[in-house]
């Protein structure tokens, strides 16, 4: 049940895209449905406090030991409930802010699609199923920056995102699969059981090292922090959902998901807090000296990352807890600034904090709101801010080592996160505003309640921190692997954290009194790493411009050229240097009938070659195929025999509709050219005959083959194994046989259709004699009866329903060739496409008897009295009709191109 | 008669792909023919030959008694075929509409009008 609650935002995605179709005002009532999932989240949430962590599991593809298994511990629920609650306010907020625009729909869809990628994230405890959904957030976070993509900038910055982040994606894959060869499990949990040997590998380091950069690039640690920034294309709400309060966390949370499995070891502390100290310096600097509310925002996210990537990498008790404390409260204030600065957008059409101001009068509410979440932001007490800083204080005093130096740097960045709060969440409401916001006023309640209840939430937490004690404690045991109790508690007595706290807030006064000097005359770093990253694609760029026009030379020959000689090169290495042509097993002698009818084959082979006329040819291939035909009926395959014999008549009548239009097939190549091609098509021929004669000439087990015969008749009900085979043992893949047939018949109508201005001339008109006419007459109900004939027996003896359907469409052809083509299709009473979409139904819908006795799809189910009539015999009409209507549909088709 | 049938899938193959490196569109497609014909022989010879001995249990019986030809190549040709069929028809179709369009049989000239 909670796996379907989890997946569901991608159902209410498809909803969201019609429901906006239909009432383009209602988008409101889509944020109960994250809400109704945040309350039962939050619940699984309390009990998992007291009862520990729970698999809920939904086998996907077994095989593969792939399964959509979610572990609902104390870590991946805190996330969840947090993607879901913010992603409520979001909607509601999203509801206003994005009213009356006329993509609305796409906007929703991707919105929701990216909530059930998130939930996938934080709860799969299948590192395969981990990736997809992982790799599904940045997609869908592409889709979202770029949702207003008439923008040159939006485009670019939806591309940048998803190159840096999907690169990293790359990366986690690479490092699953090789957890998956030294575990042997796909599970996280069972990773994090035996994590010793994990360490002691070879591969230990890469893995890592992979690992960290997929959580690297997605949260936006320097060296990549440069995406997040150029984010803030994307609408404000989208910016306040995916990059501050959930997408971007998805690379600390992989940091934490994998500290049980992977953390621990000198290497992965020093990587993970050195990043996170640089990134948390980095973002805290460059956010005071912009002027754009959302960049600077963007930039103190970055910030704020890398602090709690920065407290993972230290990984004492104390450091863990301080990050979850510091993750909660962020996710708090930064979203509720974020819909702050897009409701200032929204009502003065700036965000530019050095021309705002004022606001406070005309817009109270979202001021408080604002004024709450900046607060927070800086760490006043009597905030959860405040909590989470004394708590990173106090880890880092304890750090040992780098401690110092950590909390030196900490402490600056704090100071500077404190000013961009103030920036953005207050400023703009103070001092005078300018003339042209007169009329601004307080924006509709959607804008305003949102960051009001975020803002507010931090407050309370900050008042009664103890709230927070179950939750937190449960998740830092996650991350730990041992059992949290956590008190929190706004007095902690006269601390060390404490003094570092007031010294805090006193240096964030004086940066405030300061802040026009430290925007304007510090030093501003070029562009950076982005620079390397836009190098890097303009070299991708000249080297496919370079290499691209002699690999695409448009032609067809080339290409098959190329192919052809690197089968011959590779496969006839390989084949000389493993098993030669040892004869292992004793060889079938030779019968002079059989001579006749390879010499009628190789002749016809020549004769293709050597023709000069189209209709030569087409004769030629018709006497190889009935050649190859022959054969099979020499050696014991009457089935193929049967079916190849009616495909290849049928194929004849088709080359000569289409070929009267041909000319001649005189050569147009120098005689050089035709060399080098015989040179290579012998080289293929050479390979393959000696493919040919080392498989067959090498024992292979027997064991399919006596599976399929010792349980065609007792438990497919049918004598003939082919045909068991076909529609019953392997009915799935015939299944997409026919579908494929059936879309191949479309694609040749299609086309066909598409120059459909054709005028619709006369049929083609084939000369008829009387005495056709007449055999004809007669010979097509009784071929017809063959074919039903064939059909019903298939299941016994050689028949079936391949050959039943060919037989069935070469006698309406037979009619249609004497009496022309509206006679035959009248005969035929439905149309071809009609006759095909029924057989694919009917080979379905034969399929689902055995669902409703909860077996897999298309198991056999048989009715053995009076007479056995089974689920396979309807899949065997089911394949008859697919067959007759694919016939009938490309001769018609052809027939009426005159 | 293993060598035999290897010559010819080779022949096949050969004739095949020759015909596929020429410029007719015509011949490209007679060329898709043979190595349809070629690839399911191949499958078929490559599976084992037996003679005259189909995998269909007689009437009456609940066995059957080796040698039989082996059932599983036979079931892969047998689709096989039909799909080589929907294939042959679907570039036949195909070349009919770029020669009417291009106006050209050369597959020379489609590629370069492209």
């Amino acid at each position: 049940m909670l796996v379907y609650l989890i997946l569901s935002p991608f159902a209410v995605a498809v909803f969201a895209a019609w429901l906006l179709q239909r009432h383009p005002n209602r988008a409101g009532i889509l944020a109960a449905w994250p809400a109704v999932v945040a309350l039962v989240l939050a619940n699984e949430l309390r009990l998992t406090g007291e009862g520990g962590a729970r698999l809920v599991e939904l086998p996907w593809a077994p095989s593969l030991g792939l399964s959509l298994s979610f572990n609902l511990d104390g870590l991946g629920l805190l996330f969840a409930t947090i993607i879901t609650t913010v992603g409520a306010l979001v909607v509601l907020y999203a509801s206003r802010y994005l009213a009356g625009h006329p993509q609305a729909g796409r906007f929703y869809a991707s919105l929701f699609a990216f909530m059930g990628a998130m939930l996938g994230v934080a709860l799969s405890d299948n590192l395969l199923t981990l990736f997809v959904f992982w790799e599904l957030t940045g997609f869908t976070s592409f889709l979202l920056i770029g949702f207003d993509h008439e923008r040159d900038e939006a485009r670019a910055a939806a591309i940048q995102a998803l190159i840096v982040t999907g690169a990293g994606g790359l990366a986690l894959l690479a490092a699953g699969v090789l957890l998956l060869d030294v575990s042997g499990t796909t599970s996280l949990s069972a990773m994090a059981a035996n994590r010793a040997s994990i360490a002691a590998h070879p591969f230990y380091g890469a893995i890592a090292a992979l690992v960290l950069l997929a959580a690297f690039t997605k949260s936006a640690q320097v060296p990549f922090h440069f995406w997040l920034p150029n984010a803030m294309a994307a609408p404000t709400p989208v910016s306040a959902y995916l990059h501050s309060a959930t997408m971007v966390k998805a690379g600390v949370y992989l940091i934490a998901r994998m500290t049980p499995a992977l953390g621990g070891t000198a290497a992965w502390t020093a990587a993970v807090t050195a990043a996170g100290a640089a990134t948390m310096l980095l973002g805290a600097y460059r956010s005071v000296q912009e002027t754009d509310m959302k960049r600077i925002l963007a930039y103190s996210t970055v910030s704020a990352l890398g602090v709690l990537t920065m407290l993972l990498g230290i990984g004492t008790r104390e450091a863990v807890v301080a990050a979850l404390v510091y993750l909660v409260a962020h996710a708090g204030y930064k979203g509720a600034l974020f819909l702050v600065a897009g409701a200032i957008d929204h009502e003065t059409g700036t965000r530019d904090v050095t021309v705002l101001g004022g606001l406070r009068r005309a817009m109270p509410r979202t001021a408080l709101a604002g004024g709450a979440a900046a607060l927070s932001m800086a760490g006043l007490p009597l905030t959860l801010g405040f909590v989470a800083k004394d708590g990173a204080y106090e880890a880092l005093l304890h750090g040992g080592g780098w401690g110092p130096w950590l909390l030196a740097a900490t402490v600056l960045a704090s100071v500077l996160l404190g000013l961009a709060g103030l920036l953005a969440g207050v400023l703009p409401f103070l001092g005078r505003g300018r003339p042209e916001d007169a009329e601004v006023h307080e924006p509709g309640w959607p804008l305003w309640v949102p960051p009001f209840v975020l803002a507010g939430a931090g407050v309370l937490a900050g008042l009664v921190p103890s709230l927070l004690n179950g939750t937190l404690s449960s998740a830092a045991a996650s991350i730990l692997g041992a059992p949290v109790d956590l008190r929190l508690a706004v007095w902690h007595g006269l601390t060390p954290a404490l003094t570092l706290s007031v010294l805090t807030l006193a240096g964030v006064v004086a940066a405030y009194g300061l802040r026009r000097t430290i925007a304007s005359r510090t030093w501003k770093p070029a562009t950076g790493t982005e620079r390397l990253y836009a190098a890097g694609l303009a070299g991708l760029d000249r080297v496919s411009r370079a290499i691209g026009p002699s690999l695409h030379s448009a032609s067809l020959r080339s290409y098959v050229m190329v192919i052809v000689v690197a089968s011959i090169l590779a496969g006839g290495s390989a084949l000389v240097g493993t098993r030669g042509f040892a004869v292992s097993v004793p060889v079938t002698v030779v019968g002079v009938h059989e001579l006749l009818v390879l010499l009628v084959i190789l002749a016809g082979a020549l004769g293709t070659i050597i023709a000069r006329s189209t209709m030569a040819a087409v004769l030629s291939l018709g006497a190889v195929g009935y050649g190859v035909a022959t054969m099979f009926l020499f050696f014991g395959a009457p089935d193929l025999a049967m079916t190849q014999f009616s495909v290849e008549t049928l194929t004849v009548l088709i080359y000569v509709l289409v070929f009267r239009h041909f000319r001649g097939l005189g050569t147009l190549s120098p005689r050089l050219v035709r060399l080098r091609d015989a040179f290579i098509a012998i080289g293929i021929g050479t390979l393959i005959g000696g493919l040919v004669l080392s498989v067959a000439t090498t024992d292979t087990a027997p064991r399919l083959r006596e599976y399929f015969v010792e349980f065609g008749p007792t438990l497919g009900h049918g004598r003939n194994i082919v045909n068991v085979i076909l529609v019953d043992f392997r009915a799935f893949d015939t299944l997409a046989e026919i579908t494929v047939l059936a879309t191949a018949a479309i694609g040749v109508r299609a086309l066909l259709r598409l120059a459909s201005d054709r005028t619709e001339g006369e049929p083609a008109h084939l000369p008829t004699s009387s005495i056709f006419r007449t055999a004809a007459r007669h010979l097509m109900p009784l071929l017809l009866l063959f074919s039903i004939f064939l059909l019903l027996r298939g299941h016994n003896e050689p028949g079936g329903g391949f050959v039943g359907g060919l037989v069935a469409a070469a006698a309406f052809s037979l009619y249609g060739i004497a009496y022309g083509l509206e006679h035959a299709r009248r005969a035929l009473l439905v149309r071809p496409l009609t006759l095909l979409g029924a057989g694919l139904l009917v080979a379905l819908a034969s399929g689902f008897p055995a669902i409703l006795r909860a077996q897999p799809f298309l198991t056999a189910q048989w009715l053995l009295d009076p007479v056995a009539i089974g689920t396979p015999t309807l899949f065997d009409v089911g394949v008859y009709l697919v067959v007759t209507g694919v016939v009938l549909m490309m001769v018609f088709n052809l027939a009426e191109e005159s | 008669m293993e060598v035999l049938l290897a010559v010819a899938s080779g022949m096949l193959y050969a004739a095949g792909i020759y015909l596929m490196l020429r410029r007719r569109l015509a011949q490209l497609i007679i060329g898709l023919g043979l190595l349809s014909n070629g690839t399911n022989l191949l499958i078929f010879t490559a599976g084992g030959l037996t003679r005259a001995r189909p995998p269909v249990v007689p009437d009456g019986s609940d066995t059957l008694v080796p040698p039989y030809a082996d059932p599983v190549p036979q079931a892969l040709v047998l689709t096989a075929i039909v799909i080589g069929f929907g294939l042959l028809a679907f570039s036949l179709v195909l070349a009919h509409r770029v020669h009417a369009i291009s106006g050209s049989d050369d597959v020379d000239d489609v590629g370069r009008a492209g």
